[in-house]
């Protein structure tokens, strides 16, 4: 990576760094979940690994104060970007009363919560786009200066949702960020039995809205893409399809196992392109982290990792009746 | 106080619900310009604009969708399914995403969207025009089914479901949209979601019924009364969650119970009220609980001979309503 190209893109030092941060944090709560899995202390882990740089790198080029987020379950680092803790994930992982995404009603990784405007999402895939167009569509009504944001994995590209949902904003030029986040598997199925076209973004193009891929290591592409398309939502110019292109480095879940249909030295050279490394260096080379820097950033993350996890192991579980809620209004 | 036909009765809810908030739109497939395939929406393009009144893609799916996200956000959708047979694509959406958001999100989110569709037959539309749906929504907890047999209910219900903040699937039947009129109120009056209604009261059988069938019953007691028979009516108007107070209620009354749905029998809404009554009545029944329903065959078919048998009808009540006042 060229030196200083978050300068040019408009991102402070302090911003690039705090870029970093997010991904490591990402990485290192995730790490946790799965060694937490492996002790027998958490039921289920869906990870974000090898695609944090796409997804904080996004959430940096939006509104963090302003604009919905309509995330799938992978999206650990956008969600962190847009105010969720480390403290709130591990409650959720640990399916206790106080996880505000769901209060321990649903799978880890099913992110939703109001006060940072993150969607609830479901486990059937794809169905948070049209509720992205949905919140595009209110914004236009209501003449507000938002965009929202929805991502999903490739695979889903294929599900109707996907295209009645894009067709709809293209039809009515709504300010929807569309990011697919290819990490080229389906649980087990390759991109190649999953998608016809060359790239899932040449879908865009019979929605009327432009279709770009990028590399998704590269959390400041990442972020000059997604940039540009808010400028295009926010001139009423209309929705934006991007396309990430990075590696899942973990199973599907922690209830899978990718060896049945991958090799692990196709794991082991994309793990070679890990952005958390190559992006530490792209920050040390432009002299804003020093080694210094690095060690108190990982000090810290530990702290605040090891701190959520006993907080949220700790925490109560529900009430059992409590399961009686909330069906309708109360 | 004015006539209205049923479908004038929905319109003016519509039109009276979008002039009191501005945050109530109307979206789905020709309900813009032309004002719905039925005419529901007729009118209300000019008055309130394109984008409180949307013609969307054909697309049922985004229909559903890009409504319940505007509903997140806090606008009141009123999403039309032109048929209620044309739901089906949209039913992900409806139960995974709607029924369940604010349960999955403890409280945090919740989706306050109205969908109406036309139902039902007796109008030559065949399979794909014909069909009642409720009972595929019927066991998902967090939506409530409102099904209005008349005018004066069609508008206080839809009202009420347009300011509900849960999700409600509004089912309206399109051979009642012009062939029922009645006096409805100028006034803006709700009705309660959740409550089933007497429409006539009697002492020697119950009629425990909904939809276009309350009128049939009500027909066909008219008729008996002539020979003595004295039939009591319960329109259940919400058939998901049910008002089971009222049903035992009814069940009581006169201890002989006929269910009826044009839906097909196994699997219906009637089942699950045969059920309340079964648990709860059991000493006050003199008569085995009787059902008459649609035929267990997919749909409705189009030749006119095969449609009439299929539908409910006057003359298929009255004999079952005389049956059970003999047994």
């Amino acid at each position: 990576m060229a030196k200083n190209r978050h300068q040019s893109l408009g991102l402070t030092d302090e911003q690039a760094v705090d870029i970093y941060k997010h991904m490591l944090l990402a990485r290192k709560i995730d790490e946790r979940m799965w060694l937490l899995n492996r002790a027998g202390k958490i039921p289920f882990v869906i990870s974000c690994q090898g695609q944090e740089a796409s997804q904080v790198g996004a959430s940096f080029a939006l509104d963090r104060n302003e604009d919905y987020v309509a995330p799938y379950y992978r999206d650990m680092g956008v969600v962190l970007a847009f105010g969720m803790t480390a403290k709130e994930l591990m409650l959720s992982a640990f399916a206790k009363a106080e996880d505000p995404n769901s209060g321990g009603r649903q799978m880890p990784s099913h992110f939703g919560q109001k006060k940072n405007r993150i969607l609830s999402q479901s486990s059937p895939v794809t169905t948070q786009l049209p509720h992205a167009v949905g919140v595009a569509l209110a914004a236009r009504m209501e003449k507000k200066n938002f965009a929202s944001f929805v991502t999903l994995g490739e695979g889903s590209s294929n599900q109707g949702d996907f295209h009645e949902g894009l067709n709809f904003a293209g039809v009515h030029k709504l300010p929807v960020i569309t990011m697919v986040e290819n990490n080229k598997y389906a649980i087990s199925v390759p991109l190649e039995k999953q998608v016809a076209s060359s790239n899932v973004s040449d879908r865009a193009q019979s929605y009327g809205m432009p279709g770009v891929t990028v590399d998704g290591n590269d959390p400041l592409a990442v972020y000059e893409e997604v940039k540009h398309a808010r400028e295009r939502a926010m001139n009423g110019e209309g929705p934006t399809l991007i396309e990430a292109l990075s590696y899942r480095f973990t199973a599907h879940s922690s209830d899978d196992d990718d060896r049945q249909y991958r090799e692990s030295a196709e794991v082991e050279d994309a793990k070679k392109k890990d952005a958390i490394i190559s992006y530490a260096a792209y920050l040390q080379e432009s002299g804003i982290l020093t080694d210094d820097m690095e060690e108190e950033i990982r000090t810290d993350i530990d702290a605040t990792v090891n701190e959520a996890t006993d907080y949220a192991e700790n925490a109560a579980y529900p009430e059992p009746e409590s399961a009686l809620k909330y069906v309708y209004e109360e | 106080m004015p006539v209205m036909s049923y479908i004038q009765a929905v319109t003016a809810a519509l039109r009276e619900e979008m002039q009191r908030d501005e945050k109530v739109f109307v979206l789905g497939e020709d309900v813009g310009k032309k004002g719905g395939v039925f005419g529901a929406t007729k009118g209300l393009h000019e008055s309130f604009g394109e984008y409180r009144v949307l013609d969307t893609p054909l697309a049922e799916s985004a229909i559903a969708g890009v409504g319940i996200g505007a509903a997140m956000y806090g606008m009141r959708p009123v999403a039309e399914m032109q048929f209620a047979d044309f739901i089906m694509p949209a039913v992900n959406q409806i139960i995974s995403e709607a029924a369940k958001m604010r349960y999955r999100s403890n409280n945090d989110w919740n989706v306050p969207m109205t969908i109406r569709a036309p139902y039902g037959g007796g109008v030559h539309g065949a399979l794909y025009h014909s069909q009642s749906v409720e009972s595929v929504f019927a066991n998902q907890p967090g939506l409530k089914i409102v099904m209005p047999s008349t005018p004066y209910d069609a508008k206080g219900l839809l009202k009420a479901s347009i300011r509900d903040n849960d999700p409600v699937l509004f089912f309206e039947h399109k051979r009642a949209y012009r062939l029922l009129k009645s006096d409805v109120p100028e006034d803006d009056y709700v009705l309660p979601i959740g409550k089933a209604d007497v429409k006539r009261e009697g002492s020697d059988v119950t009629v425990i019924t909904y939809g276009l069938s309350v009128h049939f019953v009500l027909q066909a007691a008219e008729k008996l009364e002539e020979e003595g028979i004295d039939t009591h009516i319960l329109d259940l108007r919400t058939v998901y969650p049910l008002d089971q107070e009222a049903i035992i209620e009814a069940a009581q009354k006169t201890g002989k119970v006929l269910l009826i749905t044009e839906d097909n029998k196994e699997g219906s809404i009637i089942g699950e009220v045969s059920a309340v009554i079964a648990e709860n009545c059991l000493f006050d029944l003199d008569a085995p609980i009787q059902r008459l329903a649609g035929p267990d065959i997919p749909a409705m078919p189009f030749s006119p001979t095969m449609e009439k048998y299929f539908m409910m009808n006057p003359d298929k009540v009255e004999h079952a309503i005389r049956e059970l006042a003999e047994f």
